[in-house]
């Protein structure tokens, strides 16, 4: 019994002491952006392989969530005989919740995971070690070009997300159930607001970009110097970053949309 | 440095993105109505029923501006309704705003009835006529003791 | 005046979780030496080249390089000083997403504003050097191990430091590369009028290149000399450790309870 509550203070202890540790990890990661912005190829270099890379499963899922939602809101509306709403409900739920979660989500396990993995690996054949030993800070020559990519990133890809996923929804709902074209469109400009509607949910996926990409690089530069070491860090970088997403989107949500 | 097809990758990237967001903007939302624009006005209600803040506010059912904030009086009793309305559309001082329910079961709205005055409404000015939501419960209430009163005299 | 010593290291501690790692060393190196650390694995020598590059904090001690208390400085006056020194690290550690010219460019981009043309001439001095001008354009995953330890080697000796490090240079090379390797530390010091240190357990490749030896066992020094004095040592450690017996100070077995006792026979004296 003693035993079990030593063991359960110790990992209270570690994590809170983790927990600081990203914290001054975040800072020098700011404190080192600086560099990273005066040579913006570096950045550059990365959203090729953060935001490009990603493209793909980004509009593949995108359109899919897209028809799904379509598929799934004209069984449901057309009971109360308001199928000409599709637009509106495919593009609300996509535009405030499942753009930026589910974008969040796959890229974490696509982009964060690899991210993770290649510092991580840095760091256990010594290339972080040798990039210090010539007096280059791997924080800013490594971390903050990986961190600033995932921040421009993500906002960038929950918008073609959203898109991708309204076209779907397009095209389930108009060309192949038939309602009505003018109605979609309309009722979808008329319910969705710009400002209250679209900005939150871009400000939602940049805020998720920085949690990603942050438990990403901290992960890869915290992970133990060996293979399991970085594998596990992979694993931990995947599943964090889907918890964090998913609190922080309730979080924001509530801040959001409070009295609508 | 030669890394031009990855700059040309990032940069279809990026104007991806952008044209997306410029979609969502124009196609999906109401871009139109933004907060400069607009100027704002005041109005109590003895009751605002289910008017909730962002509803539209609509005149002859077109949509001319958005309801900016909701607040309880407390001198009055009342609640006070901030009006946004959109510069391009002006409304004489004795305007009538009342909320109003699109359909049976949809939204309220505040829909503006204009009146005949020859000054226009400014911003900050106050609407003094108004008509207050129609509660449902309220509704059937009057009209069970209207059926019962009616019935009492047959 | 004698000839100042151009790195010294003086009492020196390290103690990781209050395990000491190393206990007392005192190494001093001169300008155009190239000197050895030899020591069984995880005798932390290792641990050693990475408090002179200042990577940790000694618990004790200093260490002076050029003038300069290391542990003493702050972080820009230690990159500074870092950029007199190279490290050549185990396995090269080359960085893997850029190419074996990027990799040697690398410093000179980081560190100077050199134009690139005159850069590119630089990269191909160096790639000469280890004689790699021709696999500039390569990935270090298609290098093979002793190629890859060139290219780290060109890497270490871009801005020309007054201090290389060597990290294992030997580890699992064929018998060429490893003459190769060992020919061009000597050269190399030679050319830039450097200072190596090589940390090994190569002893009969290092003995060849290098003007002084220091045995660390243990963490703590237990013999040092030339190369000449160390072949014809009597401390059983040193003659242990260079023809490679078996057993001796070193001892094979883990210490371990006696081996009838452990087997649960009866002990043969009963």
């Amino acid at each position: 019994m003693l035993d079990l509550l030593r063991k359960l203070g110790h990992t209270a202890i570690d994590a809170i002491w983790r927990l600081g540790y990203a914290g001054r990890f975040f800072f020098l990661t700011l404190i080192g952006s600086g560099s990273s912005f005066r040579r913006f190829h570096l950045i550059i270099r990365e959203i090729y392989y953060t935001g490009v890379r990603s493209l793909i499963i980004i509009v593949v899922s995108g359109l899919f969530v897209g028809m799904v939602l379509a598929l799934q809101g004209y069984e449901t509306l057309q009971r109360y005989g308001s199928s000409s709403a599709l637009g509106v409900l495919v593009a609300l739920a996509l535009v405030r919740e499942l753009g930026p979660v589910v974008s969040a989500l796959l890229f974490a396990s696509r982009a964060g995971s690899a991210i993770t993995a290649e510092i991580g690996l840095m760091k256990a054949t010594e290339q972080l070690s040798a990039m210090e030993m010539m007096a280059v800070d791997p924080i800013a020559r490594v971390v903050a070009p990986r961190f600033w990519s995932g921040v421009i990133s993500l906002p960038l890809l929950t918008a073609i997300f959203n898109a991708m996923g309204i076209f779907g929804g397009y095209l389930i709902g108009v060309v192949l159930i038939g309602v009505d074209e003018g109605s979609f469109w309309s009722q979808m400009q008329a319910g969705v607001d710009f400002r209250e509607d679209i900005m939150n949910g871009v400000i939602k996926s940049f805020v998720f970009g920085i949690a990603v990409t942050l438990i990403a690089v901290f992960e890869g530069y915290d992970s133990p110097p060996t293979a399991e070491g970085v594998s596990g860090a992979t694993t931990r970088t995947v599943v964090t970053s889907s918890l964090i997403i998913l609190i922080l989107d309730f979080v924001l949500t509530s801040f959001m949309f409070r009295g609508v | 440095m030669e890394r031009t097809t990855l700059d040309l990758w990032v940069g279809i990237f990026v104007a991806a993105g952008m044209a997306a967001i410029l979609v969502l903007a124009l196609k999906v939302g109401n871009f139109s109505l933004n907060g400069s624009s607009t100027y704002p006005v005041y109005a109590y209600f003895d009751n605002i029923g289910g008017l909730k803040p962002r509803a539209p506010i609509k005149s002859a059912g077109v949509v001319v501006g958005r309801v900016a904030a909701i607040a309880f009086d407390q001198k009055q009793y009342k609640a006070r309704v901030t009006l946004n309305i959109d510069k391009q559309y002006q409304f004489s001082k004795d305007s009538t705003a009342s909320i109003l329910t699109s359909g049976l079961l949809g939204e309220q709205y505040i829909g503006i009835d204009t009146g005949a005055d020859d000054q226009m409404l400014k911003a900050g000015d106050t609407i003094t006529l108004t008509q207050s939501a129609i509660v449902l419960e309220k509704l059937i209430g009057q009209f069970i003791f209207n059926k019962a009163g009616s019935g009492n005299h047959q | 005046m004698p000839p100042e010593n151009f790195l010294e290291i003086r009492d020196l501690n390290f103690a990781y979780d209050k395990r000491p790692i190393l206990r007392g060393i005192n190494m001093s190196i001169q300008k155009g030496q190239v000197i050895a650390i030899m020591g069984g694995s995880g005798c932390g020598k290792t641990t050693l080249l990475k408090l002179i590059g200042g990577q940790i904090r000694p618990t004790q001690g200093h260490v002076i390089f050029d003038g300069k208390i290391i542990h003493e400085l702050g972080r820009n006056d230690l990159y500074k000083t870092r950029r007199k020194m190279g490290m050549l690290f185990q396995f090269g550690a080359l960085f893997t997403d850029l190419s074996v010219y990027d990799n040697v460019a690398f410093q000179m981009r980081e560190h100077t504003d050199l134009p690139e043309s005159l850069i590119r001439d630089l990269v191909l001095m160096k790639l000469d050097a280890v004689g790699l001008r021709g696999a500039r354009d390569l990935m270090p995953n298609e290098l093979s191990g002793g190629m890859a330890r060139r290219v780290a080697l060109a890497r270490t000796i871009a801005l020309d430091p007054m201090l290389i490090m060597y990290d294992e240079p030997f580890t699992g090379l064929d018998p060429i590369s490893l003459g190769v390797i060992g020919n061009l530390i000597r050269k190399l010091n030679d050319a830039l009028g450097a200072s190596s240190i090589v940390v090994t357990h190569d002893v009969q490749e290092s003995l060849q290149i290098v003007d002084y030896v220091y045995f660390v066992s243990e963490g703590v020094i237990v013999a040092h000399g030339t190369p000449d004095e160390i072949r014809s040592s009597k401390t059983p450690f040193v003659h242990q450790f260079i023809h490679g017996e078996i057993d001796g100070p070193v001892p094979f077995h883990y210490p371990s309870p006696p081996y009838f006792e452990d087997l649960q026979l009866e002990s043969p004296h009963a």
